[in-house]
């Protein structure tokens, strides 16, 4: 916990200070307040949205934020661990996408879908663990590597085909139209399950492991890190490895979403993870972000896809425009925040 | 000839970051001629110079402008990658201007529309700047608001259709032909203009100062803010003009795919260039060469018949190499490539250990050759 609070300005910058006056003000510890931020931006969206639109706040416009973006929680989740160590993975959308082709195709070829699962998932960490190689023992930038990443996973896929390819196995169409019903009538489905528990075991390696400290360390500041002897190469190759499982874990979730594997899936969606960590306040610096912030963020995106198609008159670019302005208020609030402490 | 000259020629070479990326060039220009024998053949027709090598140039050229802004943006330790979503914003205004004038085709009607377009660019120029260098946001998240919202902006002002133009004087910008095409030659006017107002004076090397430690170089009397500033509207305005290139060839604006990735291959071409990502130094030369690479690599793969969406595994591949190469640590490890290798201290899970692959006979975090920084690393990891 302790690692959480050292100093997180690996580079250049205004050295952080001690935050007393805050501390005295606030009876909530201050790196709380990022996230409480984001939870009072997504239930005053919510508010709004209630007094808007008849039928808006109901438990199953709720229910449908987490299953319309199941797979972009699980997502931001390995985004977040990344972007802790002061790193970024680009790759994620296209891991995703390669991960549909991959189960469509193993699908196809008659594979069992627990062996696909199983090797869908064996990619996608293998992939994020040669990306973390890379970026620890050559010293490349991640930027770079994952960019790398984002190409080759991309042109993998278009290997596999170019084509759409469907997916018929009973398993994963059980998996996809399974719905489980909560108590007060809304209905969930496996996905959100999956996703769910993805959350909480983040929120556990983050924080109850000699892992998770390792990875707010590192962020916080690697040559310190070292120095105290933690294993910062075990921590920065292991966010891109858990990243990379995310990411084929994402693919698979949608996958169940989408019910075929396609090379033009999830175009640009590591924007989205990257905007919901950020919205979440995790620091891109590294050091500073809880998982939950991210959860919270990709709900802030999915209440602005539902205001969209809720208004029925506004076009489907308001959705990019508004998420741009979003990020813009909260990078700038979280500028000011850091700011003032300094 | 002396015996010297090949000698320190050689030496040099070696020395030189730009060694690697011009003989992936050659490699891949030897690929061409060996696929398609007639690939370095120019002909001259209606005073019109064609050619692969040409098509080569003319496509590159957008892409070349953009790297040239974005390696001025890298030097200081900066990123942008909004510069795809401002090709769209710019192609979408010239055209909607355009196609709204009240006469379409006319040359006045193509002027006013582009000016409005580059004004605009400036504009969010200055926006990204005005992030970066006064409120200190870090480059790559200042500039993801706008490559987020700056496509919805595109498709704001277009209102999500495609808009046709048929304008000759726009279409000049694009597609027409001085003996070699005019996008190459605005893109090489850049390169000329670039490299003499930054090599020439000192501006170059400021910009490389606040790339290397900002504020060091502000408390030196640098004028760190006002140079990122200028970088950041700098890259937007070439972004802009690549945007109209890229629209005028097709005499359309397509907000949706204009300049789609256009950010990634900029970038790609910079960093296969030599240029650090991390700042502080550039070349020009190199982010020409790196463009050049790009381009003839998506020209290969076409004229190779193998399917055009393949490109992107190419690409892959060659940005790891090039970036391996480039890395002082796999250097080393080719250098000593002969020399047992130090047991990595913590190399991770144990399934590592068969991926490694390659980098098996790499030196871990304990390489002798390495900084200094690593050796403390090493008494860290012992310990």
């Amino acid at each position: 916990m302790k690692a959480a609070q050292l100093p997180t300005r690996p580079e250049g910058a205004a050295p952080v200070a001690t935050s007393r006056p805050a501390r005295r003000r606030t009876p909530v510890p201050t790196r709380f307040l990022p996230v409480i931020a984001t939870f009072v931006l997504f239930v005053a969206m919510f508010g709004v949205g209630s007094v808007r639109y008849e039928g808006f706040a109901s438990g199953q416009v709720v229910a449908n934020l987490f299953i319309d973006n199941a797979f972009l929680i699980v997502l931001a989740v390995g985004m977040t661990f990344v972007i802790l160590t002061g790193g970024i993975d680009l790759s994620v959308g296209s891991v995703v996408a390669l991960s549909t082709m991959v189960a469509a195709a193993g699908l196809q070829a008659g594979w069992s879908a627990p062996l696909t699962i199983l090797a869908v998932l064996a990619m996608g960490s293998g992939f994020g663990l040669l990306m973390g190689l890379v970026i620890h023992y050559f010293e490349i930038q991640p930027f770079i590597v994952t960019l790398a990443g984002l190409f080759l996973a991309r042109g993998l896929c278009y290997v596999i085909s170019v084509e759409s390819i469907p997916i018929k196995d009973d398993t994963f169409r059980s998996i996809a139209t399974g719905v489980i019903e909560l108590p007060g009538g809304t209905v969930i489905t496996p996905s959100v399950v999956i996703a769910l528990v993805v959350v909480a075991v983040a929120a556990y390696v983050l924080h109850l492991t000699r892992f998770g400290r390792t990875v707010y360390a590192v962020g916080g500041s690697e040559s310190s890190a070292r120095l105290m002897g933690l294993a910062t190469a075990r921590a920065k190759v292991g966010v891109y490895v858990i990243s990379g499982f995310c990411s084929a874990l994402a693919g698979l979730l949608f996958s169940f979403y989408m019910l075929s594997g396609y090379s033009l899936h999830a175009v640009g969606m590591e924007l989205d993870a990257i905007a919901a960590v950020v919205i979440g306040g995790t620091l891109l610096s590294g050091g500073v972000g809880l998982v939950v912030g991210s959860l919270l963020g990709v709900l802030v995106l999915g209440t602005i896809q539902t205001f969209i198609s809720f208004e029925g008159t506004l076009s489907s670019w308001w959705t990019k425009i508004a998420i741009g302005t979003l990020l813009l208020i909260f990078i700038v609030m979280q500028r000011l925040f850091v700011g003032r402490k300094a | 000839m002396s015996t010297a000259t090949p000698v320190t020629f050689a030496a040099r070479a070696r020395q030189s970051r730009l060694t690697w990326p011009l003989l992936a060039l050659v490699a891949l220009l030897l690929v061409n001629v060996v696929v398609t024998p007639s690939f370095f053949s120019l002909r001259i027709q209606d005073g019109h110079l064609y050619g692969s090598l040409i098509d080569i140039l003319k496509n590159g050229a957008p892409t070349l402008l953009i790297a040239l802004g974005m390696t001025l943006v890298i030097a200081t330790r900066g990123i942008d990658l909004s510069v795809g979503a401002i090709v769209a914003i710019s192609g979408a205004v010239t055209c909607t201007y355009i196609a709204g004038a009240p006469d379409p085709t006319s040359a006045s009607a193509a002027i006013i529309g582009l000016s409005m377009a580059l004004g605009l660019c400036v504009l969010l120029g200055l926006w990204n700047g005005f992030l970066v260098s006064v409120l200190g946001i870090q480059p790559i998240i200042a500039t993801l608001v706008l490559m987020t919202a700056g496509r919805g902006i595109a498709m704001l002002v277009t209102d999500g259709q495609i808009i046709t133009v048929t304008n000759p004087a726009y279409r000049q910008i694009g597609a027409g032909f001085l003996v070699l095409p005019i996008s190459i030659l605005i893109s090489l006017a850049v390169l000329a203009a670039v490299a003499v107002v930054t090599r020439r004076t000192a501006l170059g090397m400021l910009i490389e100062s606040v790339g290397v430690n900002p504020e060091a170089s502000r408390l030196a009397g640098v004028q760190a803010r006002t140079i990122i500033w200028t970088v950041y509207v700098f890259a937007a305005l070439c972004a802009g003009v690549a945007g109209l290139m890229i629209s005028s060839n097709v005499s359309a604006a397509d907000a949706n795919n204009a300049g789609l990735w256009i950010e990634m291959d900029a970038i790609l071409a910079v960093v296969i260039g030599g240029t650090s990502l991390a700042g502080g130094r550039y070349s020009l030369t190199g982010t020409l060469v790196g463009a050049l690479i790009i381009q003839t690599l998506t020209t290969t793969v076409y004229t190779a018949g193998i399917a055009p969406e393949i490109t992107l595994l190419f690409k892959a591949v060659v940005v790891i190499a090039v970036c391996l190469l480039q890395s002082p640590r796999a250097r080393a490890a080719l250098r000593r490539g002969k020399t047992p290798p130090p047991v990595v201290p913590d190399a991770g899970t144990p399934s590592a250990a068969p991926d490694l692959g390659v980098l098996a006979d790499v030196p871990g975090p304990v390489a002798p050759a390495s900084t200094s920084s690593s050796h403390s690393a090493q008494k860290a990891g012992q310990r």
